[in-house]
């Protein structure tokens, strides 16, 4: 700090930084994105290990044995499912009580704000059942969740078996200290949505759900099981939730020590574990792996039934079987007894899970990047905002040479300062209508349009973006010449505190957002070549980022798409977030369409600001 | 060995005829309920002696199909059924009479599982309160009664459960009690300190029952004006010596049940009390055990007062999870032991099997009470007789189980609403299940400080409509002082859920007063759902008369209704919570930053800088000093 209170000093760091600074800001992004891409090179990562003591020490024996007797039990709730032609209540309700549960249901409708294309459902009716296994001597005060979805088709009958199988084997333990629930939802999400809303009644997206008849207490932890062929090769483990949330490292951790000690396959993302990291295509699959969880978690959006427990301060992950051609497979004894093992752990909780990290990416199952790893790459492309804001700064206050110009400058600072105001107040009037009309206007659009309902969302969300381009944002009463230097300030600093917000709870979404915007906020003046800049600024457009993220999911996930598909791909994106935000509650669409892109509209002016 | 099993019968006749007439004339002013199953040589030798009313009263309570027992059994071991209330009345003083009964009542539950509830009580005769000093003990512990002397007790209840009684499969237990420790007294009025009282006796109770009733102190301690009222005689219901507690976080273990055992007359070694094997006992799914001291009436008249102590266990024990689908029970599958004898010293030691739900099982007696609102039968099996044994000298019943659905009257639950860790809502909810009755509960909350009530949004909904409580004490909670106490009195409209909901805010701890678990959550203890229900049959209102033990705890004052305590589940609430992994790097970085960071930033901030003239040289200064002198300026 004696550096800045010796004024020669200080100007000549002041001149060095105005003067370094364009190379400078290059330096940090390409620092940034280095970093970030160096966050999966294994050296460089920390292996995963056990925090929680409770579950570290201790040693559980995994009898379960029934694992045929579940695929059967499997196969007759597929009878009893097709036969019903949905979820077969009665029959739930009966096979769980005669295992010795309380068992309660929950019925739930729904009306999407307007009808989802891709699981085709517009009024959603449904039940929930679920049966509560009650700890023997313990006062209903902490409970353990097992939930098993009922999808439509011949999708996860064996989850649902397995559910039922170890309902009956775990009643017959005695080592409970924690009730367990075993939960069977209907809809996927929306009945979750609806359990989790009646559990801890609170009704924050409007839906209608009949209120719970048994509880168990506070849900310390949760796991939701998606299987759906007798076999497997592999345990898929999910961790993305709602908003980018992510269960503690701990219970990642728990599921790997298992899969370890039974000698179960297991993946995250989809992609095995490899042991040749110091190859080049070792270090290209980390990357991928890696990517595709920042991907995920960018997208805000429960990646399985676990992800709306997260919000409860649950922690919850999915465990997906997945059967490819591989000669290894895992019967489904093999798997009760993981998620038994898992659940005897669970069961020796003395506190909720906090021991470990809360916020990590993780380039395979055995190695994570903590918060303290990862922040770094953001911060670097943070620090690029604040050079150009200290650059900025330094231009508005530097004593001008001639006396008379400077008195012109103390003059028109003020009106200046409220010059900012108008078009900060048009782009987020903007980003408004972005976000309100395509749900309000789907009525309109559909009269006069021959268009679908989801269509015509989607369709009025992009001509309200694209519109938001056209509109003028400035009175230019004040023709100054410090004018977009003020608006431009305001604009920089705007973005670094909005990214900043964002990377502190969504790093990947804050991060991919910083990749793109803060190159447009670093070279934007009103000086640059228009054409080619107002394309540059397009291109790095937040929907433009959405576009490419899709296509660049596509190609992480090795299925790679044409033009036509993606474009089809990101019409259904947008659409799938505005049902994310209405459903469950995810906050990307209103982020992106009240705070981004106005933040980004705000460049655009200053590009035409003459 | 042969020569003395001859020669004790006749010893053990004189003896008996003896202490016999000693107890004729004790009975004479005040008849406890003396034993109903006096073997028969017994009987044939006091017929006229014997109280006329105890008979009456036998008759009373057993109205069905009281059989004779055989006289060929009896004869057959008639060494084996004397003593037991011989020796009980020989040793009995003159002065001050002793009582001890103990009795067992086994119910099937609905949802297949298995109720068992020990009752022991020692009646005694005596005075702790008028200044004299008791020290003689002979049934009654005496570390019970130096208590209630020294610490002036009228009444002290307490109890210690492991788990949640599930009212909904298994309807009323017969003492309700809430998960973990709870305790309260009634002080005599000459009581002054009360408070200070109320922190020795916990302490003292610490002790006693190795348990954690340390950490009973003023915040968890409320005296709740209505919902607790004296269950012995005396009139004061002055709740300025009342003080209730409950610490819901108690875990209860055989180190608790070691002390509770060592309080009975015969301790473990005899009588009921064998069967209290603690790994059965905690191989359960519910286990509770209390200690209840109250004084009641010494005869009909209630002219003079006996204090009772009544020491309870019930225990549920799960078939599901030991019988392997199996629904038949045996007392050596509940306890692993079975019965051989009853306690030498209890006038009477019994065994009630529900066999309500199956009628057709055949046994030596019956027995019809009315219990919780509800007449069942029972059948009775007397321990003090010889024949109950059977040749086998050991005593093993079985009984198989049968199903159907119960809809209990009255239950209640509760839990906690919303997410994150600012605000919750308490919801609380109460079912009454009675098809057109409605009546009216007390609701007792005690919530800790740390969580804030807002009392402006209590509401009250029956049927989706507001109900208002015809009586409301609340008092505020001091922070780290005193907690909430809310009291209602709430009428239940028949068929109907009563939802009772208030939110709260969490409050940040010191960092000190958190646990040393502080991510498992802070419990909230039980609400105490207080009613009188309407009853289906009549229930009887005479206290005196002997009924069995299971059934005559609470005093019923009219026969159309009975009282019962429901206690919901407690609350696990986790408040906003520091992260303590690593608290001297924290503090030591924050305190870093505030002073390195915001000292020179301020710095920075308010000061203006300039740059400074280098100072001149002394030759400058001395060439200064002549041109002043000499009117030049300086240079």
């Amino acid at each position: 700090m004696g550096l800045l209170s010796d004024p020669n000093r200080r100007r000549a760091l002041i001149t060095l930084l105005t003067r370094l600074n364009a190379p400078i800001c290059v330096v940090c992004y390409m620092a940034g994105v280095a970093w970030f891409m160096g966050l999966a090179f294994e050296p460089f990562t920390l292996r995963t290990y056990m925090s929680e003591n409770a579950m570290g020490s201790t040693m559980v024996e995994e009898r379960f044995p029934a694992g045929e007797r579940a695929l059967a039990t499997g196969r007759e709730f597929a009878a009893h499912k097709r036969k019903a032609g949905g979820m077969p209540v009665d029959w739930l309700v009966k096979t769980l009580q005669a295992r010795g549960l309380e068992v309660f249901t929950q019925r739930f409708s729904r009306t999407l704000p307007f009808p989802d294309e891709n699981k085709e459902r517009y009024m959603v009716k449904g039940t929930n059942v679920y049966g509560i296994l009650r700890a023997p001597r313990a006062p209903r005060t902490e409970a353990l969740v097992l939930s098993a979805p009922c999808s439509p088709g011949e999708n996860n009958n064996q989850a649902v078996g397995l559910l039922l199988g170890l309902a009956q084997y775990f009643r017959n333990q005695i080592y409970w200290a924690k009730d367990i629930i075993f939960l069977v939802n209907e809809h996927d999400l929306i009945g979750m949505q609806a359990w989790l809303e009646g559990y801890h009644h609170t009704n924050t997206t409007g839906m209608d759900w009949s209120p719970l008849q048994g509880r168990g207490g506070s849900i310390q932890a949760a796991l939701s099981l998606e299987l759906s062929s007798d076999v497997v090769t592999s345990l898929d483990l999910v961790l993305e939730g709602l908003n980018g949330q992510l269960p503690n490292l701990d219970l990642a951790n728990l599921f790997y020590a298992f899969c370890q000690k039974i000698g179960v396959l297991c993946t995250i993302q989809g992609k095995l574990q490899r042991n040749d990291w110091d190859s080049v295509s070792g270090y290209s699959h980390a990357v991928q792996t890696m990517m595709l969880m920042v991907m995920k978690q960018a997208s805000g959006r429960p990646w399985g039934d676990h992800g709306l427990f997260l919000r409860y301060h649950i922690e919850a992950a999915s465990i997906k079987g997945i059967n490819s051609f591989r000669q290894y497979k895992t019967d489904t004894t093999t798997i009760g007894r993981l998620l038994e093992g898992m659940y005897r752990k669970l069961n020796n909780l003395l506190e909720r899970l906090h021991q470990s990290y809360f916020f990590y990416l993780m380039p395979s199952l055995s190695h994570f990047v903590s918060i303290g790893y990862y922040m770094p790459a953001f911060g670097l492309l943070a620090a690029i905002l604040f050079m150009r804001a200290l650059d900025l700064w330094v231009q508005l206050t530097a004593p001008p040479l001639p006396p008379e110009e400077g008195a012109a400058h103390v003059k028109q600072s003020s009106p200046g300062v409220l010059s900012v105001l108008t078009p900060l107040v048009i782009s987020h009037v903007t980003g408004a209508a972005l976000y309100a009309l395509p749900i309000h206007f789907q009525q309109v659009a559909v009269e006069h349009f021959p268009v679908s309902e989801t269509e015509a969302v989607v369709l009025t969300a992009i001509a309200v973006y694209t519109a938001g381009l056209a509109l003028p944002h400035n009175t230019h009463r004040y023709k100054t010449l410090h004018g977009w230097r003020v608006l431009k300030l305001v604009a920089v600093l705007y973005l670094a505190v909005l990214l900043g917000c964002t990377a502190l709870i969504n790093f990947s979404l804050g991060f991919i957002l910083a990749l793109t915007l803060v190159p447009i906020a670093a070279f934007v003046t009103p000086h640059v070549p228009k054409v080619l800049s107002a394309f540059v600024l397009v291109f790095l457009s937040p929907a433009c980022t959405l576009l490419f993220s899709v296509f660049f999911f596509q190609e992480l996930q090795e299925v790679p798409v044409s033009f036509q598909e993606g474009w089809m791909l990101f019409l259904s994106v947008i659409s799938q977030g505005i049902l994310d935000h209405s459903l469950y509650g995810s906050l990307v669409y209103p982020l992106i369409s009240l705070l981004v892109y106005p933040c980004w509209l705000l460049f655009w002016n200053i590009l035409f600001w003459n | 060995m042969a020569a003395r099993s001859y020669c004790s019968p006749a010893l053990l006749v004189i003896l008996c005829s003896l202490s016999l007439l000693i107890v004729i004339h004790a009975q004479a002013t005040t008849p406890t309920p003396s034993s109903p199953n006096l073997s028969a040589d017994t009987k044939a030798e006091t017929p006229k002696a014997a109280p006329g009313t105890a008979v009456e009263q036998d008759k009373q309570w057993e109205p069905t199909d009281l059989k004779e027992t055989t006289p060929e059994k009896d004869a057959a071991v008639p060494a084996e059924s004397a003593p037991p209330p011989g020796t009980t009345a020989s040793s009995t003083g003159p002065h001050q009479k002793e009582d001890f009964q103990e009795e067992l009542v086994i119910r099937p539950l609905h949802s297949g599982d298995i109720y068992a509830s020990f009752q022991f009580r020692t009646l005694w005769e005596t005075d702790f309160m008028k200044g004299k000093k008791v020290s003689h003990y002979r049934l009654f512990p005496k570390s019970l009664g130096q208590v209630i002397s020294k610490f002036s007790v009228r009444e002290l209840h307490i109890s210690f459960t492991q788990g949640y009684w599930r009212t909904m499969q298994w309807g009323q237990p017969f003492l309700p009690a809430p998960p973990g420790a709870e305790l309260w007294v009634w002080f005599q009025d000459t009581v002054t300190d009360v408070d200070g009282t109320w922190k020795e006796l916990t302490n003292v109770l610490s002790g006693i029952f190795c348990a954690s009733l340390n950490f009973i102190d003023s915040t968890n301690t409320v005296q709740p004006s209505a919902s607790f009222k004296p269950l012995g005689i005396g009139n004061v219901t002055d709740h300025r010596f009342l003080r209730y507690a409950t610490l819901p976080r108690e875990i209860v273990c055989t180190e608790n049940l070691t002390p509770w055992k060592k309080l009975l007359p015969c301790g473990s070694k005899a009588g009921l009390a064998v069967l209290m094997k603690s790994e059965k006992l905690f191989h359960s799914s519910f286990h509770s055990e209390a200690v209840h001291i109250r004084p009641v009436c010494g005869d009909p008249q209630c002219k003079a007062m006996s204090w009772e102590l009544r020491q309870t266990l019930d225990v549920v024990f799960d078939l599901h999870t030991s019988g392997q689908g199996k629904r038949e029970w045996s007392l050596f599958k509940m306890f692993a032991r079975t019965l051989t004898d009853a306690c030498p010293l209890a006038s009477t030691s019994k065994i009630y099997v529900d066999i309500t739900d199956n009628p057709e099982v055949s046994t030596p007696l019956l027995s019809q009470a009315v219990v919780l609102g509800d007449r069942r039968t029972f059948s009775v099996y007397d321990l003090t007789q010889a024949s109950t044994f059977g040749t086998m000298r050991t005593f093993n019943l079985q009984i198989k189980w049968k199903r159907d659905m119960l809809r209990p009257l009255l239950h209640a639950e509760r839990y906690v609403a919303g997410y994150g860790l600012q605000t919750g809502e308490i919801h609380t909810l109460m079912y009454n299940q009675h098809p057109y009755r409605s009546f009216p509960v007390l609701l007792l909350d005690s919530v800790p400080w740390y969580l804030r009530l807002y009392v402006h949004t209590l509401t009250v909904t029956s049927k989706s409509k507001d109900n208002k409580p015809s009586y409301i004490h609340y008092q505020p909670s001091k922070d780290r002082i005193r907690p909430h106490l809310l009291e209602m009195l709430v009428q239940l409209p028949p068929n109907s859920v009563t939802e009772v909901t208030v939110q709260f805010e969490r409050a940040l701890l010191k960092w000190t007063e958190y646990t040393p678990d502080p991510n498992h959550g802070f419990y909230v203890g039980s609400s105490v759902v207080s009613a009188l229900v309407p009853s289906i049959v009549a229930m009887d209102t005479n206290n005196t008369q002997g009924r069995p033990l299971f059934s005559s705890f609470f005093p019923t004052k009219e026969e159309s209704s009975f009282f019962i305590r429901v206690y919901t589940e407690p609350l696990l609430v986790n408040l906003p919570t520091p992260d303590f992994s690593m608290p001297y790097n924290v503090i030591c970085l924050t305190c870093t930053v505030v002073a390195v960071g915001y000292g020179s930033l301020y710095n920075l901030l308010t000061r203006n800088f300039q740059i400074e003239e280098p100072s001149p040289g002394l030759a400058k200064r001395i060439a200064n000093v002549i041109r002043k002198m000499r009117g030049v300026p300086p240079l």
